[in-house]
């Protein structure tokens, strides 16, 4: 059995027999070449793309799954704005190349050597760091982990993975949502990428998403009483209550109330919260944003 | 930015259907444009305040006909969380074209849900329609509650209707009485996240509308996205509404400018002395979070 898969697939094996980083990057490279005569028939100005990829640490998949649940908006951002250099089962690439954005998935465990190790390569080979979902951002349902479990008992320390990397921004929740991080490849496009108006806008944008990165690697839905209700902010619109992805949060006479048993730490309640931030340079502008985002998709 | 945010148009407007001005607080600009919107698939529900068991307390709900529409017609002086239901809208319910009414901060909470989804998947492209109206403070049911029982001296289950103008609170009840009582001595009931709201007339709703500016019973109007207008052209062309210019009626936009400038003034000075309301060791101020600087 073993010798014949070989001889009746020959096309599979060019990948194991070539240099490890190349080879992946080159269906996307096809793509590249034949978007760019497209582009120059219709006399647009060619732009690079930046280079993403995705680093897999403790999570459950669900951030990548997310990723792809963009459906053809995914391939419209891997035909025109980013190439896909790195990730677990859509690239054949086995080490952390360099990239311009990596998103880390999951947190980290620190009785793993080599989530460790490909952390920090994560960080050296990349511009932007960004922890992708809750359990990167914040330890999520990982916070409860405390070692035992099949089939790696000896796995017992979880950690955000700010605690061993800086981290440039911040995309929380359980999981995260296509929309979201849709919106950050694009707005890393026109950052890296752009003129100085997309520029501009694409760091407004990002910034508060970067600020969070600074907020801490702590979330609960205690922080909508530490950081909204109980500094006045409140106003009772009930975004955090419509967010929650395990429905810990109900809405009691206007304010929410928490279940803290329910709570897993993704801290979605408070990003969503337009009391946690609310940017008026970028809100007061919703409309032309998002149809630049929908015209930067079709 | 302008106090009155974007806008295309601006009308005193007051709706021709009968059933809908009986019962609702104003012109019957949102309930109008809702059932507009539902005949014709411009949206396939709609998030509004509707009846609790609670007397007066509002309970967010997903409305598919007009008839449950007019249930929900009319203002309640207290908070509604109207976003609660934004995600489930698209999920339990399965519409695929959301509207929504709200308060100038629940218009801000459904552009912050669009431009920045974190935890609103598959919401962005959902929302249909949002409507605003123009909010100066909010209440606790308990601050409500007191103000009607004990300041209006009027029992909750009934009061007819409630209002806010010319400078007073006025509660109607069921047989007849009016009980009145001023403003300003409602301030200390406002909800403390209304006083650092930057935001009188739902600047960032596809149409907001609210009782400033136009005469009893009719509705100022702003008409300020792409999709609002078109809404409203299409109300328009139904004959759904009745139109005044706004420089034909009394008192006009010059009262809405006036209170959305007091407003924001008021408010943006709250929000001003937060970064300095405590005392540092060393002498220096100390400072309370400031939503619209950094999370
Ligand atoms: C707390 C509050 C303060 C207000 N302050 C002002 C003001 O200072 N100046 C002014 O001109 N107008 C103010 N309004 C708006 C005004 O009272 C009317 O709601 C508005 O003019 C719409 O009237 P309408 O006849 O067009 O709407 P209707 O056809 O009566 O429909 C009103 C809609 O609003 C919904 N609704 C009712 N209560 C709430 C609530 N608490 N939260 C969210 N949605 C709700 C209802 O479900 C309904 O769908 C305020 C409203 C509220 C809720
Ligand atoms: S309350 Fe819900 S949304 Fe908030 S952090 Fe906990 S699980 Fe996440
Ligand atoms: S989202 Fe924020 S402002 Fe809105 S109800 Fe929740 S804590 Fe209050
Ligand atoms: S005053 Fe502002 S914060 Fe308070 S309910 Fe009205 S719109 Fe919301």
């Amino acid at each position: 059995m073993p010798g014949r898969t070989p001889e009746s697939r020959p096309e599979a094996t060019p990948a194991a027999s070539q240099p490890q980083t190349k080879p992946a990057v080159k269906p996307s490279d096809v793509i590249v070449k034949e978007k760019v005569e497209v582009v120059q028939k219709e006399e647009k100005p060619v732009a690079d793309k930046i280079t993403i990829g995705e680093l897999h640490l403790s999570g459950c998949t669900g951030c990548l799954v997310t990723l792809a649940d963009n459906y053809e908006g995914l391939f419209k951002l891997l035909d025109d704005y980013a190439d896909l250099v790195y990730a677990l089962t859509l690239v054949d690439v086995r080490h952390v190349p360099e990239m311009d954005v990596c998103l880390v998935e999951g947190s980290c465990c620190l009785d793993d050597k080599l989530s460790v190790e490909e952390l920090k390569e994560a960080r050296e080979k990349s511009k932007v760091l960004v922890a992708y979902g809750a359990c990167a951002a914040y330890g999520n349902i990982t916070r409860f982990c405390r070692g035992g479990q099949w089939n790696q008992p000896g796995h017992e320390a979880f950690v955000p993975i700010s605690e061993v990397v800086d981290v440039d921004l911040y995309i929380p929740s359980c999981p995260p949502c296509p929309q979201q991080v849709r919106n950050v490849a694009v707005m890393a496009y026109l950052l890296l990428k752009g003129n100085d108006e997309q520029k501009n806008l694409a760091t407004a944008y990002l910034t508060p998403l970067m600020q969070l990165a600074q907020r801490g690697n702590e979330a609960c839905g205690c922080d909508l009483m530490y950081d909204v209700i109980n500094q006045g902010l409140c106003m009772g619109c009930g975004t955090c209550a419509g967010t929650c992805p395990v429905r810990a949060i109900t809405m009691e006479y206007g304010k929410p109330n928490v279940n803290r048993d329910l709570c897993i730490k993704c801290g979605a309640c408070y990003s969503q919260c337009p009391r946690s931030w609310f940017n008026f340079d970028v809100m007061n502008n919703y409309e032309g944003i998002m149809d630049a985002i929908k015209g930067a998709m079709e | 930015m302008d106090v009155l945010g974007n806008y295309k148009s601006v009308i005193s407007a007051r709706s021709t259907d009968k059933d809908i001005t009986k019962k609702s607080q104003d012109g019957g600009i949102i309930t109008t444009l809702f059932a507009y919107a539902l005949e014709e698939g411009i949206i396939d529900g709609a998030i509004v305040a509707g009846p609790s068991e609670e007397p007066w307390k509002p309970e967010p709900v997903v409305v598919t006909t007009k008839a449950e529409l007019l249930a929900a017609a009319g203002t309640r002086y207290t908070i509604s969380p109207n976003l609660n239901l934004i995600k489930e809208a698209t999920r339990s319910y399965g519409l695929d074209r959301v509207g929504i009414v709200g308060t100038p901060c629940q218009m801000q909470a459904v552009r912050k849900a669009q431009l920045y989804p974190i935890g609103m998947r598959d919401v962005d492209d959902k929302i249909a329609l949002a409507l605003g109206i123009f909010c100066m403070e909010n209440l606790s049911y308990q601050a409500l509650e007191a103000i009607v029982e004990d300041h209006c001296n009027q029992k909750m289950e009934s009061v007819k209707k409630m209002d806010i103008g010319k400078g007073k609170f006025t509660v109607y009840t069921e047989r007849g009485a009016v009980s009145q009582m001023p403003l300003k001595l409602i301030h200390k009931y406002v909800q403390p996240g209304c006083n650092v709201c930057l935001d009188y007339v739902a600047n960032l709703a596809d149409i907001s509308s609210g009782s400033v500016g136009s005469p009893d019973g009719w509705s100022t109007v702003f008409v300020r996205s792409m999709k609002g207008n078109a809404v409203w052209e299409g109300a328009m062309a139904a004959d759904l509404f009745e139109t005044k210019a706004m420089d034909q009626v009394k008192p006009g936009l010059d009262l809405v400018t006036k209170l959305a400038t007091e407003k924001i003034t008021k408010n943006q000075k709250n929000v001003d002395a937060r970064k300095t309301f405590g005392l540092k060791a060393d002498g220096t101020a100390k400072g309370l979070r400031n939503p619209y600087e950094t999370p």
